[in-house]
């Protein structure tokens, strides 16, 4: 009971705080939509291409923006000083954790609604199958930038630090996930390496639902594996609080 | 009866000894100045003592070992720089903090209250000046009424006459029956404290009353006694 209600303080908290930056509020909603405008416009001649990697953006483009958002917001929380005083408190690790991590999921649900309702009824984005799996694997994608971002704010002493985990560990995923290239096309050990990363299977699940009409199990499957990594990643997160220094 | 009790404590950080070997004794009910000089091990011995900071040796604190989970309940710790969240409000802060200490709401204004913030209440932590946000601070760790209140630096840069409140404040929270432990650097703040810790460079070099000192050193004001006692050890030393 206890650590339910210090789970909930805490969302409630991080959305007090976001409610009084306004500014980050509207580039985590409106940036998604506007690079998915843009990704029309850019196959505006194509239309066949834009239904086959507009799906696949959906999730990226609120991966990518969350898993900044969390790495910033909890480094902050660490080199601010309250982290030290919350570790000094009742509180359990797991509850800041989930505290973070279901604030930010509310946030990127509310992200990956905008910008799939832009996708399809303003940009007249089509795919084969329901549109629901495409906002459910968009929202877990959301997900997963948030509990990688609180995963790796850990290991980064400064703000400047977690910024270049984009590149190190975002951009490598974006690159091997499919989105360029079918997985089997990739070199043997790039092909293994991609499908030990959770990207792979968000980008697959959302590649699928572009050709086929009904939910196969292979797309229940993808949805598992990013669940799976969502997990591991806040329970490692979770881990990597210190209550002690040494 | 003891309120913090260290039998040969030691902290290492990357195999340097940045405190300690020490032994201390702090009665409960009292108040007792943590003074040293900036970099002596103040803020790495109220670290120990909160459950934040690994050590070696033997530290009690309210009859459990230090770190234990059931005394985070019972500490409430202000650390040197505030440490609340800037982007809220006052009242927003201790909300969230309140929630986590199991604090009422009636608590948390009379909270407000004790340390003369109730009229900025709605204003914004980052929107204060320095002295404002040191007593949010102190007021996060006045929240769930605990025993043990560990400062660190709780009155730096305070107008000399809200200073001399928390002062009051503090003697308050003491014959009500709670252990005070503050720290400062500045040796007019040791005048007030009937209890003084001294500590250089990781050593205690004293551990008792303050007139006792005074007597001890033959002086007549904090300062000189430190500077006394800095000598005394080095001959002691030597």
């Amino acid at each position: 009971m206890y650590h339910l209600k210090a789970s909930l303080a805490t969302t409630r908290r991080i959305i007090e705080q976001l409610e009084h930056d306004k500014r980050t509020i509207a580039l985590m909603f409106l940036a998604p939509t506007l690079l998915m405008s843009l990704l029309a416009w850019v196959f505006s001649d194509n239309k066949n291409v834009f239904d086959m990697v507009a799906p696949a953006m959906l999730g990226v483009f609120p991966f990518i923006i969350m898993f900044l958002v969390t790495s910033i917001t909890t480094l902050r929380e660490r080199t601010g000083g309250t982290l030290e005083r919350l570790m000094a408190m009742p509180v359990g690790k797991g509850d800041i954790v989930a505290g973070y991590g279901l604030a930010f999921a509310l946030f990127g649900a509310v992200q990956s609604l905008i910008t799939s309702a832009v996708a399809i009824y303003l940009l007249d984005l089509k795919v084969d199958g329901p549109m629901w799996f495409v906002v459910l694997v968009a929202l877990l994608d959301t997900v997963l930038g948030v509990a990688l971002g609180l995963m790796t704010s850990a290991f980064a002493r400064t703000e400047f630090q977690a910024v270049q985990f984009m590149p190190a560990l975002i951009l490598p995923q974006i690159l091997v996930c499919g989105l360029f290239l079918p997985l089997d096309k990739l070199p043997d050990v790039l092909e293994t390496i991609a499908y030990c990363l959770p990207l792979t299977y968000a980008v697959d699940a959302l590649n699928l639902v572009t050709k086929h009409s009904d939910i196969t199990s292979e797309m229940w499957r993808d949805i598992a594996v990013v669940c799976g990594f969502i997990l591991a990643a806040l329970v490692l997160a979770s881990l990597t609080l210190r209550r002690r220094t040494k | 009866m003891s309120a913090i009790t260290a039998k040969q404590l030691v902290v290492t950080k990357s195999r340097k000894t940045i405190l300690g070997p020490l032994d201390l004794h702090i009665e409960s009910g009292t108040i007792t100045g943590l003074i040293g000089p900036s970099g002596s091990g103040k803020t790495t011995l109220m670290r120990s003592i909160v459950g934040v900071q690994k050590f070696g040796g033997k530290l009690t604190v309210l009859d459990e070992v230090a770190g234990s989970r059931s005394l985070r309940k019972k500490i409430g710790y202000v650390t040197q720089s505030p440490a609340v969240y800037s982007d809220l409000t006052i009242e927003q802060n201790l909300r969230y903090f309140g929630t986590l200490v199991g604090a009422s709401s009636k608590h948390i204004s009379a909270t407000i209250q004790t340390v003369q913030l109730e009229t900025h209440a709605k204003q914004l932590v980052e929107s204060l000046s320095g002295g404002q946000k040191a007593r949010v601070s102190l007021a996060v760790a006045l929240l769930g009424d605990p025993e043990l209140l560990v400062l660190d630096e709780p009155t730096v840069g305070l107008d000399p006459l809200l200073r001399n409140d928390l002062w009051g404040l503090f003697v308050e929270l003491a014959e009500s029956g709670k252990t005070l432990l503050v720290s400062s650097h500045v040796m007019d703040e040791a005048e007030r404290c009937e209890n003084l810790l001294l500590i250089r460079e990781g050593q205690v070099l004293w551990n008792d009353t303050r007139d006792k000192l005074l007597a001890h050193t033959k002086t007549s004001n904090v300062g000189d006694a430190f500077v006394a006692s800095i000598s005394q050890s080095v001959e002691e030393s030597n």
